[in-house]
Order: C-alpha cells, then structure tokens, then sequence
C-alpha cells in the first residue's frame, strides 16, 4: 500500500469531485445504517436458532462455496482461453458471457428453465436418459448460482490476463516450457490478483443471489431455500423477522469477507 | 465559478429530487389498485370498464400475494384500494384501511396438472407419493394457507418441492411443465384453459376462500376509490368475477 501523497503539492481536493463523493457516500451507508439501528437484536439469537433459518444459511454458504469453487476450476481456463487463444467467434463468445451481468437475475432464471428445466432443450434430455431433473434440488440452486456468477470471475480474470501480457509466455516457451507449463507456472501466479478479486465477486454474487435462484431452483426449505428466499418470504408476514434476517446475512458475509481480506487477499 | 460548473452541479442536484414529483400537475386522475394475484384476468377487465365509465381516470393495477399487498399497504404504499384472498391478510392490514373492508368473491381450491398430465394423476391423494412433485404456495399467503389445510385434512404426508410466492407462480410451475402437480384457485384453473387438466379437492368446498376488498387510509382520491370497490361490488363486477369462476361471497 502506498501513502497519498502529500496534498501541499497536488493542492486542496476540488469541491466538484467532493461534493458528489460525499452524496455517494451518503447513499451507500446510510441504509446499512439504518438497517443495523432497526434490527430486533434482542431477537437475533432466537432467529439464528431457528432450523429454517439454519437450513437456509447452510444451502447459501454450501450453494456460494460449489460457485466459487466451479469459476476456479471451469472459469478459469474459459477466461484464459479467451485471453490467449486465438479462435473463430471469440469476440463474440466474448460478449455472450458478459451478457448475464447485464440480465435481470428473473430472466437468467426463465432462461435456464428453458435450458435445463424439465421441458428445456437439455433438461428433457437428462429426464428422459438418465432420470434427472435439476429444478427444486440444490444443484440447481448451485447451477443458478454459477450461471449469475461465472461471468464477474472470467473478466476479471481475463482482465488480469491480458493486463500481464503475454511477454512472460513467450520467454517461458522459448525456456522450453510447454503451453501447461507456462500456465501453470508463469501465466497464473502472475493472474493471481485478479482470480483473488474474481473468486470474492462470485461469492458475493451468489451469497446476494435471489432472482434466478427462486425462478429455476424454486423455494423449499431444506433443499432450495436461501437466505434471501426465506427473507423475501418473511417480508410477506413480518418485517422485522425480514430484517434480522437481513442482519445475520450481512454480518456473516461481512465476517467472511473480512476474514479473506486478512488472510489473503493484502499478501500480493 | 464558470457557468459550466453551475450546470454540472443542476444537473447533480436535480437527479436527487423525488421523481415522483412528475404527475402531480396532470389532469387525469390515478387509483391504484392492489389486488391478490388470483384476481388477475377479472380485475383487469373491472379497470378497463371503470375507465370507460370515468373519462379522464386510470386504474393502475398492482397484483402480487395477498400478504405482500397488505404489508405494503401498511408500509403506505401509495394505493387507493386493496383486495385480498382472504380476511386474515385483509386483518393484518387493519391499520391502513379507511373503512370496512366487505366480502365480494369466493375462490375454491383445485389441483392442476399440465395438460398430458405427465405423473398420471386421478386423484388428490395421488399427491402422497415421492414420485410426484407438485407446488404450493408459501405457507404465509392465503392459497398456501388453504392448501396446507386442505393436505392435511386428505393425510397427505409427501412435501411440495416448492413454495412459490403467489399462485400466479404456482399455476406457471404446472403450465411450464415443471412440476407434476400444483394447489391453485379454481379461477386460475379457469384462466390457464387447456394448458392444465383440472382435478377436484375433496373437502375443498368447505374450504372457500373469501375475498375482501376496502379503501385506504392514504387514497388520494378516496371518492373514485369508492366508486371502484362499488363497481366491484355491483351486479356488473359480480357478473365479471362470475363469468371468471368466482362464486358468490
């Protein structure tokens, strides 16, 4: 981390960048605040003890690791792929997986029932072959999340990628390195930054995940039932339930989140 | 400062002035409805005639589960008038109503399958096995509610594989063909046509559904807000929820 620098020589910061800063600033804190005022603490306990709530806390953080764990090891090489092989159509597959990003998480939800629900393209194929459906099991909550997720982690990954050039490649082949060996050796640990930022996008992504989660996978608790399902359905009866909820969600993403931060993602 | 700054800053300022300012001036005047979700196709046809009869007002409709309605009822929803699908929704919205709220439908429960019918049901109890999977709604609104009782009351054991927010959702499961089977009002069954082969409930018509309709405390027409809940009440509104499937109150 390096200091600021010293403001004598830059001069003081103007007023039209720190009053809209401010505004921002503003917008994005002030509800978390409010949240954490208006949370029943003296019912936090009793609400954390709750099986549904449980339940649905172990199918987000078991749905948000399987995430994380799928961009690592399927993101990765397509990420790489689109970086550094030149192949026809990459430009365009290039776009087509940014295009969840911008797709309402509902839609991404029609989508995959169109895809993988028991009716869908592929879906019936599995039903039919091997007698298997993906809506209403935690693997489709998983295959939800992936879907929503995979595309924060391959460009920043592909960011990363390009960003280290591919210079170092080209000195590791002419050492007689092979193209696995280069990966493995020289073009990874020099992505690693942006696999770290990648990996914490998705997580996040899938921890927040509710749209497409609740369109495909349905809502169940036991088996598709996240935590922003169940605070979605305790709205509808009682707010502040919902907002306890809310709290044990944010504290435990915030306690994760920062535990990363700790461990790894400040040692470069 | 230079004159561009001056704009830069309006410009800053005036996207954070309430949006919802726009309108205010307009001559045409808008209720707003919140109906339970299984009032869909009738409610729409009741706005469309109410316009007709009003020149100059709009009916702008908001359909979603009757507990959500009325939850954001209580939150102050800017809204003239809320109907549920049943009265414990309508009570739990007790502090936003401006009168009584008053009975003017009733729904019965039903079980929908998609059209080919794929678990080959031919009966309610078909329902108590591991090979089928059929949706409710969620426990806290008035069809999960319903549905719930009416399981129970058959000693059906096997769990839904889903709790979809409202019957709309329930009813898409089915016509998707996602699910085997799904617990919908009668009048969705209606509305869905041939997409779905409808099974009864056994006890289901002692299980009716109520619907109540009431003004809003915050209405801002609470004169053409009447006049919507009387329309809805009248022979010509019974003549629509009638020929939607509805039965008498």
């Amino acid at each position: 981390m390096s200091t600021p620098q010293a403001p004598s020589t830059l001069g003081r910061p103007p007023w039209l960048l720190v009053a809209p800063g401010v505004v921002a600033a503003v917008l994005l804190v002030v509800p978390l605040v409010t949240l954490v005022l208006d949370t029943p603490w003296a019912s936090f306990g009793s609400q954390l003890g709750r099986p549904e709530v449980r339940e649905a806390l172990a199918i987000t953080a078991w749905a948000s690791f399987v995430t994380v764990l799928a961009c690592l090891l399927l993101g990765t090489p397509l990420a790489w792929l689109l970086a550094r092989v030149e192949f026809p159509g990459r430009s365009l597959l290039r776009a087509a997986v940014a295009v969840p990003l911008v797709l309402p998480p509902v839609v991404a939800g029609v989508a995959l029932v169109t895809a993988l629900g028991r009716n869908g393209l592929i879906g019936r194929v599995l039903d039919d072959s091997f007698g298997l459906t993906i809506p209403f099991t935690t693997t489709g909550v998983v295959i939800a999340h992936t879907f929503v997720s995979m595309p924060f982690y391959v460009l920043s990954v592909e960011g990363a990628l390009r960003a280290s050039g591919e210079r170092y490649d080209v000195v590791a082949a002419t050492l007689g390195a092979d193209r696995w060996t280069t990966f493995r050796r020289i073009t990874l640990p020099l992505a690693m930054p942006g696999v770290l930022a990648g990996a914490v996008l998705a997580w996040a992504r899938s921890l927040g995940e509710f749209g497409a989660t609740i369109t495909f996978a349905g809502n169940f608790p036991g088996t598709t039932q996240t935590m922003p399902s169940l605070i979605y359905q305790a709205l509808q009866t009682d707010p502040e339930v919902a907002r306890t909820l809310s709290m044990i969600l944010l504290v435990v993403s915030i306690g994760i989140l920062a535990a990363l931060r700790n461990r790894w993602l400040t040692t470069p | 400062m230079s004159r561009r700054h001056v704009t830069a800053v309006a410009a800053t300022l005036a996207m954070l002035l309430p949006t919802a300012a726009c309108g205010t001036q307009d001559e045409r005047a808008t209720i707003t409805v919140l109906a339970a979700a299984s009032l869909t196709g009738s409610f729409t046809e009741l706005a469309d005639a109410f316009e007709a009869a009003h020149p100059g007002v709009r009916v702008r409709l908001a359909f979603n589960s009757s507990a959500t309605l009325a939850q954001q009822a209580v939150d102050g929803a800017p809204a003239d008038v809320l109907a549920t699908a049943d009265s414990a929704t309508m009570r739990s919205a007790e502090a936003a109503l401006a009168d009584e709220p008053r009975l003017f439908a009733s729904n019965t429960m039903v079980l929908v399958t998609p059209a080919d019918n794929p678990a080959d049901l031919t009966s309610f109890e078909g329902l108590d096995s591991a090979a089928v999977s059929y949706v409710t709604c969620v426990p806290t609104a008035p069809c999960g509610a319903a549905a719930d009782a009416l399981l129970t009351g058959s000693g059906i054991a096997a769990p839904p594989v889903s709790r979809e927010i409202d019957v709309k959702a329930v009813l898409a499961r089915v016509t998707e063909g996602e699910a085997d089977a799904g617990i919908v009002y009668a009048t969705d069954a209606r509305a869905a046509g041939t997409a779905v082969t409808t099974l009864e409930i056994p006890g289901a018509a002692t299980r009716l559904t109520t619907y109540p309709i009431a003004t809003l405390e915050q209405s801002t027409h609470p004169d053409l807000a009447r006049e919507f809940v009387e329309l809805v009440t009248s022979a010509t509104g019974q003549r629509t929820l009638r020929s939607a499937g509805f039965g008498p109150p």
